[in-house]
């Protein structure tokens, strides 16, 4: 089975975020950026899928970020191939229709019987490149998935939806999957793993011109959220801090 | 999982480790499995890691995890009659067959993961590694901005640059190096882990990737030698980093300080009487022979009013703070397996000699014994403080 994983770089968390007073938006200039954390799960349920099934795993990302640490990782992980998709203006953080359409150009060569990505990035939390791009590729798309099974030629993905309710859905033919966790964290490989990589994989470009979107989302405006009221620390003996608690619980009527 | 046997794996030890081929003299007498703290709850404590491997059952190793449990606290190679090096040698090899074969727990593949990704097993933001230092009392100057040559280069190390404990031993040094009129700088963002923990995990190629990192950036400084309150730092500096081609001298601050003993000496005044014992890091003492006892012992013995006293397990008996060899990212997992923590066992010997104060010199300790206080019910008895905390208070006050 020949599986293509998407992987998108966002925002690092560890660094303080801050909003650019002259365009309302994210200041990008001293973002540090890494590898969506489920789009890692994506990679890490195709390389289970390949040493089940067999098959080649390619990796596409945009060039933005530690990108090439990111392909070589992938490589040490278990990835065929890797490529990354070169043009302007990736820094800026581009739209889902954007990058589904700049992606769906990137695997005109690609053969491929699935195509996994992260349920949703942690920049937008749309969740809608892996759709837009299943539907330019006039493709089945499911999200949410936790478990991906496939036997007989036939892909039978669990889909998770809320309230714990969870559907198991034959997918046929070539279909694109929002991972929503792979079947365990995702590896580590050891540093001297990814130095070999780096020594003996290629990095394939593909260079994508300009994009025209239609219909494309624009943010007017960000802004980071205001803290609310500040906790009640709570002081006392523990039979105190229990009345206390109790009397809370009872005010905000969640005890009777 | 690695198919390589037991031989192929023997031939790595022999090769990756200096006297390596000191293995093919074990007489199999268990001193290493009796003297290991956590030896009792391994599968394959070193002597019989070592049968397994005579008899070609490498499968049988990798079958089962608790290597993981191994500190690597260096009581077993201190002991060894053969003197082989089982820590840095045989466990740390075998750590590194175990991170190939992907039988990593959880909690330390976040640490390493980290450790590469940001250059401090903490997870922290690199660009906040000198917050600790940022409207402090006395400066701290940050290499890059000061041009001039230093004294002193001080590599304060991931735990004392982010762990809330730990830095406020850094600014205790930091007041220390103020008043002996030090010039020193500190590399701040610029500063990466040492990586000696992570080697001791047996990720030496991230050992390496942050040894390398570390060079390249104290090369673009003048100073005149290193000084550190992170023993792994020290250790790694003194031991590993010279294989990479780095040469410079470095010093634990207790070594530093003590050599400015007669200075500190008259700065000291009498707070109340104390009791305390001082716990020896692993990384300061048997470790490598690195053989530093007496150092912080004479800077305790100087601060007027205080009186030492020593725990049954002092100098190269030491016992393990549980930190190292990849111990402080894996609580939960010893814990798990072994159902006790070493820093509890050394906190019950403070309290049984009667000591108020547990005095240690390694950034793991602080929290790790302060803990271990709580969960020993100690709370109150026995404070635990960096011989540096040490000194300032009776400066201080």
């Amino acid at each position: 089975m020949d599986i293509v994983v998407l992987i998108k770089f966002v925002p690092d968390l560890v660094e303080d975020l801050e909003i650019d007073a002259s365009t309302g938006l994210l200041d990008r200039s001293f973002l540090r950026l890494m590898p969506n954390e489920l789009d890692e799960h994506a990679l890490e349920q195709a390389v289970i899928l390949k040493e089940r099934h067999g098959g080649r795993v390619t990796v596409l990302a945009l060039d933005t970020g530690d990108v090439d640490e990111a392909l070589f990782t992938a490589v040490a992980k278990g990835a065929d191939r890797v490529i990354k998709i070169t043009g302007d203006g990736f820094d800026q953080g581009l739209g889902s229709r954007r990058i589904a359409t700049i992606l769906r150009r990137a695997l005109s060569d690609v053969r491929f019987d699935l195509i996994l990505t992260g349920t949703q990035a942690v920049d937008d939390l749309d969740g809608f490149v892996g759709a837009f791009l299943a539907a330019d590729l006039g493709l089945p798309y499911v999200g949410y998935v936790t478990q991906v099974a496939a036997a007989d030629g036939r892909v039978v993905v669990r889909k998770e939806y809320p309230g714990g309710l969870n559907a198991e859905i034959e997918v046929s033919g070539p279909a694109v999957l929002g991972i929503q966790a792979a079947e365990r964290a995702p590896r580590y490989v050891v540093t001297s793993k990814v130095m070999e990589a780096m020594k003996s994989a290629k990095i394939e470009e593909f260079a994508v011109d300009e994009v025209s979107v239609e219909n494309e989302f624009a943010i007017s405006s960000m802004a980071l959220p205001e803290s609310g009221t500040h906790a009640e620390m709570i002081e006392g003996t523990v039979p105190q801090i229990a009345q206390r608690l109790a009397a809370l619980l009872k005010e905000r009527g969640i005890l009777a | 999982m690695s198919s390589a046997t037991s031989y192929e794996f023997l031939d790595k030890v022999i090769s990756a480790t200096p006297d390596g081929e000191k293995i093919r003299k074990c007489l199999q007498c268990g001193t290493c499995s009796g003297i290991c703290p956590y030896g009792f709850a391994m599968d394959y404590p070193p002597r019989s890691l070592i049968a397994a491997l005579r008899a070609d059952d490498f499968h049988g190793v990798l079958e089962s995890d608790t290597i993981w449990l191994c500190v690597s606290c260096f009581a077993c190679a201190s002991v060894c009659p053969a003197k082989i090096p089982l820590t840095r040698g045989l466990l740390a090899t075998l750590k590194t067959e175990m991170l190939i074969g992907g039988s990593i727990p959880q909690e330390l593949q976040v640490a390493l993961g980290n450790s590469r990704r940001y250059g401090n097993a903490l997870g922290e933001s690199p660009k906040k590694r000198a917050e600790w230092a940022r409207d402090f009392t006395v400066p701290v100057p940050i290499l890059s901005a000061h041009k001039e040559p230093v004294e002193v280069l001080w590599f304060v190390g991931d735990y004392a640059s982010y762990h809330p404990r730990a830095q406020q031993v850094s600014r205790a040094l930091a007041k220390l190096l103020f008043v002996l009129d030090v010039h020193f700088g500190i590399l701040g963002p610029e500063e990466n882990s040492d990586g000696d923990t992570q080697a001791f995990t047996g990720e030496w190629g991230l050992f390496e990737l942050l040894a390398r990192k570390n060079t390249q950036a104290m090369g673009k400084y003048r100073f005149t030698e290193i000084v550190t309150g992170d023993p792994h730092a020290y250790n790694a500096f003194r031991h590993e980093y010279p294989r990479l081609g780095f040469d410079r001298p470095v010093k634990h601050h207790t070594q530093y300080l003590a050599e400015h003993s007669e200075r500190i000496r008259a700065l000291l005044q009498n707070r109340g009487s104390r009791r305390v014992t001082y716990h020896d890091p692993c990384y300061l003492g048997r470790a490598n022979d690195n053989n530093i006892y007496e150092e912080p012992r004479q800077l305790l013995r100087a601060i007027p009013g205080l009186e030492l006293v020593e725990m049954s397990h002092n100098r190269a008996q030491s016992i393990c703070c549980g930190g190292g060899g990849g111990g402080m990212w894996l609580d939960g997992y010893s814990w798990e397996k072994a159902h006790t923590r070493t820093s509890e066992w050394r906190v019950k010997e403070a309290v049984a000699v009667g000591a108020d104060v547990l005095a240690v010199a390694c950034p793991y300790e602080t929290p790790r014994f302060e803990d271990a206080v709580k969960s020993t019910g100690n709370e109150g008895k026995l404070a635990v403080k960096d011989v540096a905390e040490l000194l300032v208070e009776s400066m201080f006050g």
